[in-house]
């Protein structure tokens, strides 16, 4: 770890104030802490806002939810408004991590969070992510767990968070205060970004910007949300794949549909195709089928990781039809 | 001599250092701090093979706080004595930590950085710029090329012939990856020089043959002058069974800075500055009649090794030569050597890697063949040791399968494979064998009497976990005529008498006997200054009929006449008693092995290439069992481990350059809570007192043997899809 300065504000203007002067800000640590050690990340100043009052869960006045940046993990999840709302973001908490992790970590760091790429991590190894122009390791290296979607040759790295796959599902928008102070929303599709040629620029914030909230837009009642989470074992384990599926049927027809994957795209991965197959249909175990046959549209698989391919239409024709229902 | 009354052993007891353990009392080796201590880091090589060109430690070394950083140019040389007798791969030359350029594996250390707090360690050791004349590595066991050690080889009768004339032939291929320990501890040493006298409270499980005299032989320093002390270990399965580099350069820190030193692997260089289990192919054909009798097999074993060490599985050859009654057996064991550190024993060294190949092969013949596999089995059972004739001196085996088949309600399945589903999931059970053979060690225990009546039982062994302070507590209670509250066992001293490794399933039956023996002796000392004191109530019975219970000495048929512990010695004007108990093993003609069948259902949801482990059970024929309690824990931890190789644990190696990739527990797998699900063991009743005066087998390594290909046999009887490569993944089953 290399030596730091830590200051701790009380106001979003202090915590401004320190971000733009270059300040990292450092909420619960999880995956901030853990970087450091590996001296992967090697900040000067870390500014700790866990102290500023961005901790509330509040239905918005069109009937979306509004969860502060600070909310811990744990708490959103066991929060009765996101469970009975959008039981999707509650259970791709509570398959994330562990309860401990859960416990410290926010929301406003989770999508912040960093990817699990072993090359990335490992500050001996070549990585654009880390040191741009330095080469990527995965690319030829093992690659079991990296992305099949939205790679470039310069990185294949995938987004570890399973909240931010729900988010993405229901087009969640990311609240920030720019360093004069000025709020503005973000779209979740646009706020974390596709590496391109430039895998180290991960989120569409500026430097000292403060992320206040993640706002769930409103949508039609009934909607009937769920995840699923696919790895190979139970719990504290970084999805092979994973699906944030969001339905709302009416009259007996699909009217709308939300779906998402995680552990298989460079960002979480909005499934479009997969929704647009499934508007104004009827449920059924065929259109379950048919509809995740589009999951994997354009991927392009590396060595150790083919079988994502099919795992990741598998893992979406499974959650529709554990939302959806079988008929 | 009248037997003791047992009211210790094998009543369910809790672990007497529970209390200690969890509520942070235990002093594991980085939780002593010697007055002045400082902190080392040690800096990892950066490449697979290859040399170091040049290393600047300037930065390093002006940060404040740091002390001093050795590399291989200012290291002294250090005498590196053969140290024959300890665990050192014979016929290697061991790693010499910064006595030259030369990089053998990625990871190696490269230097140290010592200061005075462990931040500012940590913070040199990122600043120290190595360059390096890079070579591409061989780490690939499966490259053909690789180049491998003499082979170790058996045979009986004509295994080829025999292979060739049988009805039935199969001939397969399984691989199971490398595994690291993982303890929950980590290695690490705490070093203090004073003068030519060394100190270290280090993480072991051979406290004078392992650490003692390793130390010793590196610096070249009479063995007397070593002191290594190890209260406490978080576990092992294996890795404490060597002095590894990490050690002697916290000793050499401590000696270059004068100050005593702590060096604390960090997670990540444990999987490179430790041992592990080898990964391995393992090529097995087999031959038989169609009713099931093997008449052949023919193994063909490959495991990893280091270029520097040969390291061999040991137990990687036994099973196949005494597990089946098959008259043509033939074996080839090869070590390869690749530019990877040296492998080390893990729990079930061997015979779990041997037993995950035979039981998969003996599951698909029994397929092949439409036969159960418990029959099938039944049908190989040898009478005596097949490989030189000599009685078992216990087998029941059969019965291990007999109860093991009542209590998981074998007959109740469904022989077919692919025929059972639930929901998403098809179900699957499989059986498969353990065995590990019963190892004895001579050993040493002393053990006193105070004046108050309480004894203190010293040997040098371990408790890694399985609980060996309550087990040999227990075994000196009873023999001792005290309750359990009033003995004391200490051990992990170098100054405490001699006891073997604290490995292979050994050291009940080792320690054990010796701590037995001294307790003997001591309770018939007593007996005997009792019944020639005249002034004692007990002068002149019998000494053969005395008997001590609860601390007071007494013949059966007249409780009333006796005296206890206290009243003898005090009147003898005796500060205590002190025996020194000894353990040294009877060879016989018996082949004395642990058995266990386990029993394994499995949940497959093959769509999505998921493997729950539903239930297991495994029924183990293991001797006496001293410490039931402990028994069960070492049970299900011996599954939760053989769960783990059978699903999850794999240690990656990106062979571009010998890095390991998933050296941290967030990537490399270990089973959860979640995945434990229900979990039962049980243990036949019964003694083997053909194996040691205690009658016990060994049960540390019996109970993670036989778990993975009875999980893997499940899996196959789930899916109908047999997949011979540990661990068994999604990316297998899709």
């Amino acid at each position: 770890m290399h030596p730091f300065s830590y200051t701790k504000v009380s106001t979003t203007r202090e915590a401004l104030n320190a971000g733009r002067s270059g300040g990292r800000y450092i909420a619960g640590g999880t995956t901030l802490v853990d970087l450091m050690r590996e001296t992967v990340e090697r900040p000067d100043t870390l500014v700790d806002i866990s102290g500023l009052p961005l901790r509330g869960i509040t239905v918005t006045g069109r009937g979306g939810l509004r969860i502060g940046a600070l909310v811990r993990m744990a708490e959103a999840a066991a929060d009765s408004k996101v469970r009975t709302t959008f039981p999707v973001i509650s259970q791709a908490l509570e398959l994330s991590a562990s309860a401990q992790l859960r416990n410290m970590a926010t929301i406003g760091g989770n999508i912040m969070q960093r990817t699990r790429c072993a090359y990335f991590r490992d500050v001996t190894a070549a990585c654009n992510k880390r040191e741009p122009g330095s080469g990527c390791a995965a690319l030829k290296g093992v690659n079991r767990t990296h992305a099949i979607l939205g790679t470039s040759g310069d990185c294949v790295a995938t987004h570890p968070s399973d909240a931010a796959v729900a988010f993405a599902a229901l087009e969640a928008r990311v609240h920030v205060l720019g360093s004069d102070g000025r709020e503005r929303s973000i779209g979740f599709a646009d706020f974390l970004l596709r590496p391109g040629s430039t895998p180290h620029r991960e989120q569409a914030i500026h430097r000292g910007e403060l992320i206040t909230a993640v706002e769930i837009p409103v949508h039609p009642r009934p909607l009937v949300s769920g995840y699923l989470k696919v790895r190979d074992r139970q719990s504290y384990e970084f999805a092979l794949t994973s699906a944030a599926v969001a339905l709302h049927v009416r009259g007996g027809v699909i009217r709308e549909a939300r779906v998402a994957a995680g552990g298989v795209g460079t960002v979480p991965w909005k499934l479009s195709a997969v929704e647009r197959h499934l508007i104004g249909e009827r449920p059924s175990e065929a259109l379950w089928t048919a509809a995740a046959a589009r999951a994997a549209d354009g991927a392009r698989p590396l060595e150790h990781n083919r079988f994502k391919v099919d795992l990741l239409k598998r893992t979406v024709e499974r959650q529709l039809r554990i939302v959806g229902g079988s008929r | 001599m009248s037997p003791q009354p047992q009211a210790s052993v094998g009543a369910p007891l809790s672990r007497v250092d529970g209390r200690l353990k969890v509520t942070g009392g235990a002093d594991y080796a980085a939780d002593h701090h010697p007055e002045g201590v400082v902190h080392a880091v040690i800096v990892d090589s950066g490449i697979g093979r290859g040399r170091i060109s040049g290393i600047d430690t300037g930065a390093a070394e002006a940060q404040p706080g740091v002390i001093r950083v050795i590399t291989h140019r200012n290291a002294p040389t250090l005498p590196y004595r053969d140290n024959a007798g300890s665990n050192n791969p014979a016929g290697g030359r061991r790693l010499r930590v910064f006595q030259d350029d030369q990089i053998l594996f990625h990871g190696q250390p490269v230097a140290v950085a010592v200061a005075t707090t462990l931040e500012a360690a940590q913070h040199a050791a990122s600043l120290v710029k190595v360059v390096y004349d890079a070579q591409p590595p061989s780490t690939d066991l499966s490259d053909p090329d690789v180049p491998t050690n003499t082979p170790t080889t058996y045979a009986r009768g004509d295994a080829q012939a025999a292979l060739d004339s049988a009805a039935v032939r199969m001939e397969m291929t399984y691989r199971l990856a490398r595994n690291h320990h993982n303890p929950m501890e980590p290695h690490a040493t705490v070093a203090r020089w004073d003068g030519d006298r060394l100190t270290v409270w280090d993480k072991t499980q051979w406290v004078i043959g392992g650490t003692q005299t390793e130390l010793a032989a590196v610096f070249g320093i009479p063995l007397e002058s070593v002191r290594v002390i190890s209260p406490f270990v978080g576990g092992a399965f294996g890795s404490g069974l060597r002095t590894w580099p990490h050690t002697t350069i916290a000793a050499l820190a401590a000696r270059e800075t004068r100050r005593p030193v702590k060096l604390v692997l960090s997670r990540r260089q444990q999987y490179f500055g430790t041992g592990f289990r080898p990964a391995c192919e393992y090529q097995l054909s087999l031959g038989s009649d169609r009713s099931g009798r093997v008449s052949a097999m023919v193994h063909d074993m490959r495991t990893e090794t280091s270029t520097y060490e040969p390291f061999g599985e040991r137990g990687i050859l036994p099973l196949g030569q005494v597990l089946y009654d098959t008259p043509n057996v033939s074996q080839t064991y090869r070590t390869a050597r690749l530019d990877v550190n040296t492998p080390v024993a893990m729990r079930g060294p061997g015979f779990a890697t041997a037993a995950y190949a035979i039981e998969s092969a003996m599951d698909e013949l029994s397929y092949e063949l439409g036969i159960d596999p418990i029959e099938l089995r039944v049908r190989n059972e040898p009478e005596a040791d097949p490989s030189n004739g000599n009685a078992f001196s216990t087998r029941r085996l059969r019965e291990c399968y007999t109860t093991g088949a009542r209590e998981f309600g074998w007959d109740r399945r469904d022989p077919k494979p692919r025929a059972t589903r639930d929901g998403d999931w098809l179900i699957g059970t499989g059986v498969a064998t353990g065995v590990y053979h019963t190892l004895r060690n001579p050993a040493q225990a002393r053990v006193r009497l105070d004046a108050d009546g309480s004894a203190l039982v010293e040997s040098a062994t371990s408790d890694m976990g399985p609980g060996t302070y309550t087990s040999m507590t227990q075994v000196a209670a009873d023999a001792l005529g005290l309750p359990m509250r009033r003995v004391t066992f200490r051990l992990g001293d170098s100054l405490m008498p001699n006891a073997p490794l604290h490995g292979g399933s050994l050291t009940m039956a080792s320690v054990g006997s010796a701590v037995l023996n001294g307790a003997d002796q001591l309770r018939q000392q007593a007996i005997r200054l009792a019944v020639e004191d005249e002034r004692s109530p007990l002068y002149g019975a019998d000494a053969g009929t005395v008997v001590v219970r609860n601390g007071r000495l007494h013949v059966p048929d007249n409780p009333s006449r006796g005296e206890t512990y206290q009243q003898l010695l005090a009147r003898n004007d005796r500060a205590g008693l002190e025996v020194l108990g000894t353990y040294t093993p009877v060879q016989n003609r018996f082949t004395i092995e642990a058995y266990a069948a386990v029993f394994a259902e499995v949940a497959v949801d093959a769509r999505l290439g998921l493997v729950r482990v539903r239930r297991m059970l495994g029924v183990y024929d293991a001797g006496r069992i001293i410490s039931p309690k402990l028994a069960e824990s070492q049970a299900i931890g011996g599954m939760v481990g053989g769960i783990g190789q059978a699903l999850l644990e794999h240690t990656v190696t990106d062979h571009r350059d010998g890095r390991i990739v998933n050296a941290n527990l967030a990537d490399y797998l270990v089973p959860v809570n979640a995945d434990i699900i229900d979990l039962k063991a049980i243990y036949l009743q019964g003694e083997d007192m053909d194996a040691d005066p205690l009658g016990v087998k060994g049960l540390g390594e019996v109970v993670l043997v036989g778990v993975a290909p009875a999980i893997a046999n499940a899996v196959f009887h789930a899916t109908g899809h047999r997949v011979r490569e540990l661990p068994i993944t999604a990316d297998a089953l899709l």
